[in-house]
């Protein structure tokens, strides 16, 4: 190849050229394969088994698993299939809403500095800045010694408030972009007003870039959630995923070789973070084409 | 590099640090009564009784001027801090927080520091020879497995990693820094130990960078390949080691550095829950210690070293930065 971008067009069948364009966005398909396949989980799972069985001593302690116990029990007399399918929903529901209030939030601080800039721009930037500088995990650590007892909404909440620092970067730095184009232009010539501007014709051309961000927060929470549940600081009586593996840990599950009490909590947040993690990259790859060549 | 540049740098550094002493100091504060009695009531009432309960109670009221009006409070909270004064631990009262920190903090710098850097580098050549169109195909075939691999959190790899490595097949021991009964010294011996236990944390650190310096990489890289001086570089005969080295790389890692300042944070975070899954003696451990005993000044002085390290290391890469692109410091 002699030039420095070369563009390469799938030849052949028109049929053949379309399955190759949908073929280019195969992440963003897998990635909403494997994170639709556990919301299913979360959604089915409890009309096939009884969650109540989550419920400490409602089994046989420490048994393997069997055809009663299809993933065996744990060292608390808890049926671990049960679990699994209590802690994927509050898990997923965790994230989603941590992510929905960091994504908004950040959002508005990052359509707010780009589009009127300024003072207003310098001090959401700075204040961008310094808290993105801040481990997360020293923040959530402090507040959650001091609260002690934590609900999984309320956890949301707490790791909500430091999930907001990316979007709002990233929709910033688009917005500095898309202010200066030519229909904002036309817009601001027409007489339309700053606020209208910013919501009718800036915050459209957000969206794909929104969606992206708010993937990537909901991620992030959930591996917020994860850090604090792996030194004990989740929901002490909801199941969480993070708290399975925590407690597995506690009681030395991997020196007693049950591998079905710590393997199944990872396996699902593997995959959790996996898919989300293959849709951000098909967003990213919508949106900016250049990324697409190649895998 | 323009001084306003470096007091700009300087500046965001200490704001960096006061703004997470006073978070520090209003969560602690916005909790109902007395924080310290509260604590100590919390760990009596788990069944553990306190040594020194009154002796800890005296000092600590001592130490933040309870009596006084709360600016005064905040203002010897600040000073103490800033003098590396963190207080004393509570179960292992009247330990100094700052001396424990002190012993573990060599373990956490050290693992964290060659982990970071193998994974940055590697990961950015990675990343720059999956966008060029000289790469073999069979190389590029892993690259969907380093993505992957840099999906998954520090810890979950940790686990994996200790799983397939540790505990079933026993080729490496299952945590610790060293083996018990080595003095650790500069010969072969101690430092091949060292390096034995650091192995695996390690591994788990840079296979989950990895994939997100490589990723970085690729999008930076393919956005400097399209540009017209490279296209001009072709025209004029230049080697293709040349043009990828000097003009591609060179420009594309400009971002990288920029990620690299920026995620600091998160990788320090990530890097503790390592070291809690693998029982490193770094801070990381310290800190799950004293959250399991509830020793609310060791976590709270921990908190504010991990803080400060970070923010040290942003304001040397911040320095270091106009170096690379001399174009950053006349802004």
């Amino acid at each position: 190849m002699s030039t420095a971008t070369p563009i390469t067009r799938p030849r052949g069948h028109a049929v053949l050229r379309g399955l190759a364009e949908l073929g280019s966005n195969v992440k963003l398909t897998s990635g909403l394969v494997l994170v639709l396949s556990l919301v299913a989980l979360a959604v089915i799972g409890p009309l096939l088994v009884d969650t109540e069985m989550a419920r400490p001593i409602s089994a046989p302690t420490n048994r393997p698993p069997s055809p009663d116990y299809l993933l065996g029990t744990d060292g608390g007399g808890r049926d671990l299939l049960a679990v699994i399918i209590a802690s994927t929903p509050q898990t997923l529901r965790l994230g989603l809403l941590a992510g929905l209030i960091g994504t908004v939030g950040g959002t508005f601080l990052g359509l707010v500095a780009g589009f009127f800039g300024g003072w207003l721009d310098r001090i959401i930037s700075t204040a961008t800045d310094v808290v993105l500088t801040i481990p997360p995990l020293a923040i959530l650590l402090i507040v959650a010694a001091s609260v002690r007892s934590v609900s999984v909404e309320m956890m949301a909440f707490i790791i909500a408030a430091l999930a907001w620092m990316h979007p709002a970067r990233s929709i910033r730095a688009q917005v500095l972009s898309l202010r200066e184009r030519a229909y904002v232009e036309i817009a601001r010539i027409s007489g339309m007003g700053d606020l209208r501007i910013a919501l009718f014709e800036v915050l459209p051309n957000l969206l794909p870039l929104i969606m992206s961000s708010f993937v990537a927060a909901v991620s992030g929470a959930i591996l917020a959630a994860l850090g604090l549940e792996a030194l004990g600081f989740g929901p002490q009586d909801t199941p969480t995923l993070g708290m399975t593996v925590y407690w597995s840990l506690l009681y030395g599950a991997f020196g007693r070789n049950m591998w079905w009490w710590w393997a199944p909590p990872i396996v699902i947040l593997a995959i959790l973070f996996i898919g989300l993690f293959l849709i951000s990259v098909g967003l990213d790859e919508a949106v900016n084409p250049r990324l697409r060549r190649q895998a | 590099m323009t001084w306003g540049y470096f007091f700009k740098r300087v500046g965001l550094f200490f704001v960096v640090v006061l703004t997470a002493m006073t978070v520090n100091f209003i969560i602690a504060h916005s909790v109902p009564g007395d924080p310290i009695g509260g604590v100590i009531s919390q760990m009596t009432s788990r069944g553990g009784a306190v040594e020194n309960a009154d002796e800890i109670i005296a000092s600590y009221r001592q130490r933040f001027g309870l009596d006084q009006p709360i600016l005064i409070q905040y203002v010897v909270y600040v000073w103490n801090t800033l003098q590396f004064d963190l207080g004393t631990s509570i179960i292992y009262f009247p330990q100094s927080v700052t001396g424990s920190i002190v012993a573990a903090l060599p373990w956490t710098i050290g693992l964290l520091l060659v982990a970071t850097v193998i994974a940055f580098s590697c990961g950015s050549v990675i990343g720059a020879m999956l966008a060029w169109s000289g790469t073999p195909r069979l190389a590029r075939a892993l690259a969907p497995l380093l993505m992957i691999f840099s999906s998954i959190p520090y810890y979950l790899l940790a686990l994996i990693l200790l799983y397939v490595f540790a505990v079933w097949p026993n080729w490496f021991p299952l945590g610790g820094g060293y083996s018990s009964g080595t003095v650790i010294g500069f010969n072969p011996a101690s430092l091949l130990d060292l390096a034995y236990h650091a192995v695996l944390p390690a591994l788990s650190i840079v296979l989950a960078g990895l994939g997100f310096w490589a990723l970085g990489m690729r999008g930076a890289m393919i956005n400097v390949l399209g540009e017209d001086y490279l296209t001009l570089a072709e025209g004029e005969g230049l080697s293709r080691r040349r043009i990828f080295l000097a003009y591609g790389m060179r420009n594309a890692m400009l971002p990288q550095v920029t990620n690299l300042a920026l995620s600091l944070g998160t990788i320090a975070s990530g890097s503790v829950l390592v070291e809690v899954a693998f029982g490193y003696p770094g801070i990381g451990f310290l800190l799950y210690d004293a959250l399991r005993a509830s020793d609310y000044f060791m976590i709270q002085g921990i908190c504010f070293v991990l803080v400060l390290t970070v923010a040290l290391a942003v304001l040397v890469l911040d320095l270091i930065y106009p170096l690379i692109d001399p174009r950053i410091a006349h802004r």
